[in-house]
Parts: structure tokens; C-alpha cells; sequence
């Protein structure tokens, strides 16, 4: 079985880039927000594909490198504590904490447990009531209702012995962010897929006429891109700035009301650091008072821990489109996915570790501007 | 993490006041919640993102976006668990 019609894929794939080329008269610079575009990119050498004019920079949707260095730290904190068992996604083990990672502290005998679903971590709690089971969650508003829901549930259930430390990132603010700032190159956004459809698109259409840049909502195959591309060259030469939806398979103009009902009742907006770029208002979502009794950074007294990030790590530049991974120092070299110095190296969806895994000749390589 | 993979319920039940589902990944099946698609049966395509179906799909979307994630060598880390046998 072979789904994936490469020939006809790659006809579509070559049209589409002779269209971009064809339509643009001058550079641009654009900007996926979304870790899987970013890794889709760089596998398939979209952005080499590309007229030269077109560049592509990379953005900060890879919720496993924004998670602030001290909530790593904090995760460290309580998962080095007797009783509790600290469950997360996979990537989080890796990532560096201000002194050691997680999967130092499960090789030193913590009980760290790796799960794809925040519902497993509810199931191990309800079978091991003598464990604390601590759910490490992150993520961005496409994560964050499936780990609304483990909480609605432990709460309904009334189970003592699950709580979650949260870090949830909103796509949104962040984008507002990097508008609002003097060093902003990007001019126009590839919009995350999958965020939109859970959240739909209307906070886009805000941002569009707030900073008159044109969005448009795209998948994570390598036409959808080109797609995207093209739709938001067509805007950029005819001077438009609209939100388009490129991803009509998956993404509608509301989005997924149900989970944004769950979303809302467990979690409010909050002020969030994000790890290298700093503080953003209203980015993330926190627990609900209502839920105060699952809120692990509460019921651990983990609330105070600060943290300053390495200097070498350049991460915050790259996640804001200002350099490339093959900018900084440390690429290839004392920073692999192996012995990650920072989180974008972590995660393959992280823009330094995608760069490795298609880009490793570039090493030593100084790219861009 | 923030992968969302493509699959196939084949199965559909209420437990613990939540509808959960079996739901088919090429050779590997897991548990997702399908409270946020209410609409899907079993039999329906469905985006699964950390155990829950956040979107239907149709079957030809499905399977050559399941074909695209699984040529990136990206599936077996987002499924990875330490808690549930493959
Ligand atoms: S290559 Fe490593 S050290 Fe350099 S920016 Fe990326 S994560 Fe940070």
C-alpha cells in the first residue's frame, strides 16, 4: 500500500513553486509557526525549492522549546520527590533544566513515566492510589484541551492523588508578539493547522487587521506549504492582508467547539514566560481557582522557582526568525540532539533538531543574513 | 509531541462518562477519546492529537497524511508510552 502518489505529488509540488516564482516580484519573508511545518520543510528541502526571494523563517510553535527553564526545573523538583510518579510526552524527558533533565533523574531511580495521552497518566493514578502521579503538561491550544479533560475527569472522580503542572502556550500573542516588536523581519504567516482546528481562525482575522499581515491557515504536507506559500505571495504582491484557510480539510472559521468548551472551564488565561523569548501577556492558560486542588505547582509549593537560561544558547533568536539554527555557535557542534544544550534541539519538532536531522552538511555553515 | 496522526475507530464506548474509542494507526491501535467529535462512528477517519480526536476527516486525506508522517520516520516517538502496550 502506497498512499502517497509521489509523482503526482511532486507535479503538483513543481507547479506550485514555478506559480510562487512567476508571482513574485520582490523578496519576502515568511514564517511557519507550527514545529510540524517546520520539520515537513526541512525534510523535503521546501525552503531550498523556493526563488531565492522567498525566505522561509522558522517560528516559536514547538511547545516543547517555549516551556520556561524553570518549569523543567520544577518538573525535576518534584519528580526527584518520594511517592511521585511524573508522567509526560516523551520529548520532555530530554529536555536541559538548569542543572539536569529528566531522564537523569528516571536513570537515578526517579519514577518517570512517558505516555502519549494525558488519559493514560488518569488511568495509572486511578489504578495506583498510593502514588502521587504528577502529569507534566504542555503544549499549545491543540494539546491543551486533552489536558483540560484529564483534570475535568480527575475532579469528577474526585481522585486525590493526580494533579497536572501546566505550561500551556497560546499561538495568537505570540504572533502579536513578534509583530510588536522593532526587529520584526516576518511579513507574512503560514497560520498551525492543527491549532486552528481546534481554535478555529477568528483571532487571525484580528491580528490581520491589527497589523495589516496576511495569515494564512496551512497544513503539514509538503503542497499544503506550497500552498500556503503561494496564497500568501498572491496577498503580499496585490498588497492584501486577509486570513486564509489553505487547510479546509481539518480547519473550520469556529473550530472545534467542544473541545473549546472543555478548554474553558479548566484553564484561564494567564501571563507566560516562554523559554528565550520572556514574558508574553495573556500567552498561556493556567488552572482554574475552581481546580486549585489539581494544580501541582500549588499543591508541591514549586510556585517560586526562577531559573536564567545559558548564554550560548541563541534559541531565543532563532525562535523568533532572527537566525537560523546554522547561525549559532553551538549547532552541530557542543549542541546535538544527543546532548541538546537547548530545547529546540530536543524535540524533532524544534527547529535546531529538524536542521540537524536534513542539514548536518551545513554545519559550521553561516546561512542567512 | 504536537504531531496529529491520522486513524480509523474501530471501536466506540462510553467509559467512565467519556466516549472512547480503539483507533487504528497502521499497525498500531490505541485508546483516543472522541468527545470533541461527536459526529464520527466507527469506521470514520479521525485526527488523533495526544489521544483525542480533535477533527473527521476522509479516508484518502487520512491514509496519504498517515503515509507522509510515517516517510518522516516521526510515529513511533509520538506514540511512544510507557504505560500502554503497543
Ligand atoms: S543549536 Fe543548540 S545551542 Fe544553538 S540555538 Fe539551537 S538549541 Fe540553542
Amino acid at each position: 500500500m502506497k498512499y502517497l502518489d509521489e509523482y503526482r505529488d511532486e507535479r503538483i509540488a513543481r507547479a506550485l513553486v514555478a506559480e510562487i516564482e512567476r508571482r513574485a516580484t520582490r523578496p519576502w519573508v515568511l514564517m511557519e509557526i507550527c514545529g510540524g511545518q517546520t520539520h515537513t520543510l526541512m525534510r523535503f528541502g521546501i525552503d531550498e525549492l523556493l526563488p531565492k526571494g522567498i525566505e522561509m523563517v522558522h517560528g516559536p510553535g514547538c511547545p516543547v522549546c517555549v516551556t520556561p527553564l524553570e518549569i523543567i526545573d520544577k518538573a525535576i523538583d518534584i519528580a526527584s520527590r518520594p511517592g511521585v510518579t511524573l508522567v509526560s510526552y516523551g520529548d520532555m524527558l530530554r529536555v536541559p533544566g538548569s542543572k539536569t533533565d529528566l531522564f537523569h533523574v528516571k536513570a537515578k531511580g526517579g519514577d518517570v513515566r512517558v505516555v502519549y495521552a494525558p488519559t493514560e497518566a488518569l488511568k495509572f493514578a486511578r489504578a495506583n492510589p498510593e502514588r502521587q502521579v504528577v502529569f507534566f503538561a504542555v503544549g499549545f491550544e491543540t494539546t491543551a484541551p486533552a489536558n483540560a479533560m484529564a483534570v475535568w475527569q480527575a475532579k469528577r472522580e474526585g481522585l486525590r492523588n493526580f494533579s497536572m503542572l501546566a505550561s500551556h502556550v497560546l499561538v495568537p500573542p505570540a504572533i502579536r508578539a513578534l509583530l510588536g516588536s522593532r526587529r520584526n523581519r516576518v511579513q507574512g504567516f503560514i497560520g498551525p493547522g492543527h491549532v486552528c482546528t481546534v481554535m478555529g481562525y477568528r483571532e487571525y482575522a484580528d491580528l490581520v487587521r491589527e497589523f495589516h499581515v496576511p495569515i494564512v491557515v496551512g497544513g503539514f504536507e509538503p503542497v499544503d506549504l506550497l500552498e500556503a506559500i503561494l496564497m500568501l505571495v498572491r496577498q503580499l504582491e496585490e498588497g492584501r492582508a486577509e486570513v486564509e484557510n489553505q487547510y479546509v480539510r481539518s480547519v473550520t472559521y469556529q473550530g472545534n467547539l467542544h473541545a473549546q468548551k472543555i478548554l474553558a472551564e479548566v484553564f484561564e488565561v494567564c501571563d507566560r514566560k516562554w523559554r528565550g523569548i520572556g514574558g508574553i501577556p495573556e500567552s498561556g492558560l493556567s488552572i482554574r481557582e475552581e481546580y486549585a486542588d489539581f494544580d501541582a505547582d500549588r499543591i508541591f509549593g514549586t510556585e517560586g522557582v526562577t531559573a536564567d537560561e545559558p548564554a550560548e544558547c541563541v534559541s531565543a533568536e532563532v525562535l523568533q526568525g532572527l537566525k537560523k539554527p546554522t547561525d549559532c555557535a553551538a549547532f552541530g557542534t557542543r549542541c546535538t540532539p544527543g546532548n541538546p544544550l537547548g530545547a529546540p534541539m530536543v524535540s524533532s519538532e524544534g527547529a535546531c533538531a529538524a536542521y540537524y536531522q536534513y542539514r548536518r552538511h551545513l554545519v559550521g555553515a553561516k546561512g542567512g543574513f | 509531541m504536537c504531531l496529529a496522526i491520522p486513524g480509523k475507530i474501530l471501536s466506540s464506548e462510553i467509559t467512565n462518562g467519556v466516549r472512547v474509542g480503539r483507533v487504528q494507526f497502521g499497525g498500531i491501535t490505541r485508546e483516543a477519546c472522541l468527545d470533541f467529535v461527536p459526529e464520527a462512528t466507527v469506521g470514520d477517519y479521525v485526527i488523533v492529537h495526544v489521544g483525542f480526536a480533535i477533527s473527521v476527516v476522509d479516508r484518502q486525506e487520512a491514509e496519504r497524511s498517515y503515509e507522509l508522517l510515517q516517510s518522516m520516520g516521526v510515529l513511533d516517538g509520538e506514540l511512544k508510552s510507557d504505560l500502554e502496550p503497543s
